[in-house]
C-alpha cells in the first residue's frame, strides 16, 4: 500500500528569513492568442499573476480572465484531472492546465499555447472531432452476443489477474495529450494514434470481448498500428499512467502472433 | 494552409528529441542513423563501382577514404551501424510486445511501465557500444 509521508516542519535559522508560504509570488503568463478565421499566427500576450505555491495553470488562465481580459478561450470543466478538457502546450509540452502547478515548473515564466496537432477553434481550444471518431472507429465497447443479462442468465465473472489485463488502458480520459506528444501524429494527418490504439487495445485485451478480430483488421492498415515506432512520447506525457505506447506494442504483438 | 490551422506540428516536432524522454531520443538516432547508413550505402555502391573504370580509378577513389575527413566519416559509419544495430534489437523485441512490461494498477504519479529502466539500460548500452565500436575503429583507422 501507498503511504503518503508527512513533510516535518522546517524550523531551521534560514526559515524565519524565507518569505511566508501564503505570501503571493508573481509569474508572468504567456497566453496565445489566435482566432484562425482571423489570421495564421497566434500573438502572445502576457499578463502579471499572483501565485501560491499550489496555484495550476488553469487557475492561473482563469485569474486572467476573471480580472484581466476575459475574452481567452480555455476549455476546462472538471479542475482535476478526470474530464480531459484542459489539454494545452505548457512550455512546450503537452500537459493538463488543472492538474500542472505552476511551482512544478520552476520558471518565472509560463508559456501557455493550444496543443499541437490539433486544430486550433480559438486561443487554447483545440477541436477533438477527429479524435474521437477515431476512437469511436475502434469500436470502445465489448463485443459479445451474450452480454445482455436476461432471466436465467448471468452476469461475467472476471478475475482480478483478467481485470489488470485492461484496467490501466480503461484510464483513458480523451484529453489528447498522446496525440499532441506522438511524432508520427505530427506528420501523417490520417495515423489512428496513440490514443485510438490503446482503446483499440483495452476492449481487446478484456476477456470478454469477442471482436479481436473485427479490432485488428482496423487497425492494421496503412495509416494504423505500423506507424508507431515506439518513441514513447504518448507515454511520457499521459496524465493517468494509461501507458499508450504499452497498449499499442501489445496489440501489435497479437498481430504479429506472439500475443495470446 | 489546412495544415497550418491543423496545429501539426511537422517535420520539425517530429525530428525533435530534446522534449520526451531517452525512448524519444533513441527514435531520434534510430531514424538519423537509420538514413545515414542508407546515404553511406548509396555512396559505397558508387565507390565500388568505380572499379569498373580501371584500377587507376579505383585508386583514385579510394585515396579518398585515406584522409583524415575520410576516416572521420568511416569512424561515424562505424559508429550508427553498432548503435542501429543494437537499438534496432531492442526495437524489434519491443514492438513485437516483448519486454516492455506488463499492465497493472497504474500509482501516483503515474510512470509508465513501458518506459522503464530496462529500456533506457538498453539504448544506453547500444549507445556505449557504438562508442566503444568507434573508438576502436579510429585507433585501427588513425594509427597506421
Ligand atoms: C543488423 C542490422 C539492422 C537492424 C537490426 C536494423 C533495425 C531497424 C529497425 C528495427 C528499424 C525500425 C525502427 C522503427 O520502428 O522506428 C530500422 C529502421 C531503418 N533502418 Fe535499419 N536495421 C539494420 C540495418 C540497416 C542498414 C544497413 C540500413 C541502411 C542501409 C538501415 C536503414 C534503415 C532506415 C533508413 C530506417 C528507417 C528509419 C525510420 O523510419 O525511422 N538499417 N532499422
Ligand atoms: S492515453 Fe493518456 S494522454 Fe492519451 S488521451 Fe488517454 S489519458 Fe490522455
Ligand atoms: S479540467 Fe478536467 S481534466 Fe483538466
Amino acid at each position: 500500500m501507498a503511504t503518503v509521508e508527512v513533510p516535518k516542519e522546517e524550523k531551521d535559522a534560514h526559515a524565519a528569513s524565507a518569505p511566508q508560504q501564503s505570501e503571493p509570488k508573481t509569474i508572468t503568463l504567456r497566453i496565445a492568442r489566435i482566432n484562425p478565421s482571423e489570421q495564421h499566427e497566434p500573438k502572445f500576450e502576457e499578463f502579471k499573476i499572483p501565485v501560491q505555491k499550489w496555484t495550476t495553470v488553469l487557475e492561473a488562465i482563469l485569474f486572467v480572465k476573471q480580472n484581466l481580459d476575459h475574452s481567452v478561450a480555455v476549455r476546462y470543466s472538471c479542475r482535476q484531472a478526470s474530464c480531459g478538457s484542459c489539454g494545452m502546450k505548457i512550455n512546450g509540452k503537452p500537459r493538463l492546465a488543472c492538474y500542472t502547478k505552476i511551482s512544478e515548473l520552476d520558471s518565472p515564466v509560463i508559456t501557455v499555447e493550444p496543443m499541437n496537432n490539433f486544430p486550433i477553434i480559438r486561443d487554447l481550444a483545440v477541436d477533438f472531432k477527429q479524435m474521437f471518431a477515431t476512437h469511436k472507429r475502434m469500436k470502445p465497447f465489448v463485443i459479445n452476443e451474450e452480454s445482455e443479462v436476461k432471466p436465467g442468465t448471468k452476469e461475467f465473472v472476471q478475475k482480478p489477474e483478467d481485470l489488470e489485463k485492461f484496467l490501466q488502458f480503461s484510464y483513458c480520459i480523451k484529453c489528447g495529450l498522446c496525440n499532441s506528444a506522438c511524432p508520427t501524429m505530427s506528420t501523417d494527418k490520417s495515423f489512428i494514434g496513440p490514443q485510438g490504439l490503446a482503446q483499440a487495445y483495452r476492449y481487446t485485451a478484456d476477456n470478454r470481448d469477442k471482436g479481436k478480430n473485427e479490432r485488428l483488421k482496423i487497425v492494421d492498415e496503412s495509416h494504423g498500428i505500423w506507424r508507431c515506432h515506439f518513441a514513447g512520447s504518448c507515454s511520457y506525457v499521459c496524465p493517468k499512467g494509461v501507458d499508450p505506447a504499452m497498449a499499442i506494442q501489445l496489440l501489435r504483438g497479437y498481430l504479429l502472433g506472439f500475443g495470446k | 494552409m489546412a495544415e497550418r490551422l491543423s496545429n501539426r506540428e511537422g517535420i520539425k516536432g517530429m525530428a525533435n528529441p530534446t522534449r520526451y524522454g531517452m525512448l524519444r531520443v533513441a527514435y531520434w538516432l534510430q531514424r538519423l542513423s537509420g538514413l545515414g547508413l542508407l546515404a553511406y550505402l548509396i555512396g559505397h555502391i558508387y565507390e565500388t563501382s568505380t572499379i569498373l573504370n580501371g584500377k587507376a580509378a579505383w585508386d583514385n577513389m579510394l585515396s579518398l577514404t585515406e584522409t583524415p575527413g575520410g576516416h572521420i566519416v568511416l569512424v561515424i559509419v562505424i559508429g550508427m551501424c553498432v548503435f542501429h544495430t543494437g537499438n534496432g534489437i531492442r526495437v524489434m523485441i519491443s514492438e513485437g510486445g516483448k519486454g516492455i512490461g506488463r499492465p497493472g494498477q497504474p500509482e501516483y504519479p503515474y510512470k509508465a511501465v513501458s518506459l522503464s529502466s530496462k529500456q533506457r539500460l538498453c539504448i544506453w548500452v547500444s549507445i556505449a557500444l557504438a562508442a566503444l565500436a568507434m573508438m576502436y575503429g579510429a585507433g585501427v583507422l588513425f594509427g597506421n
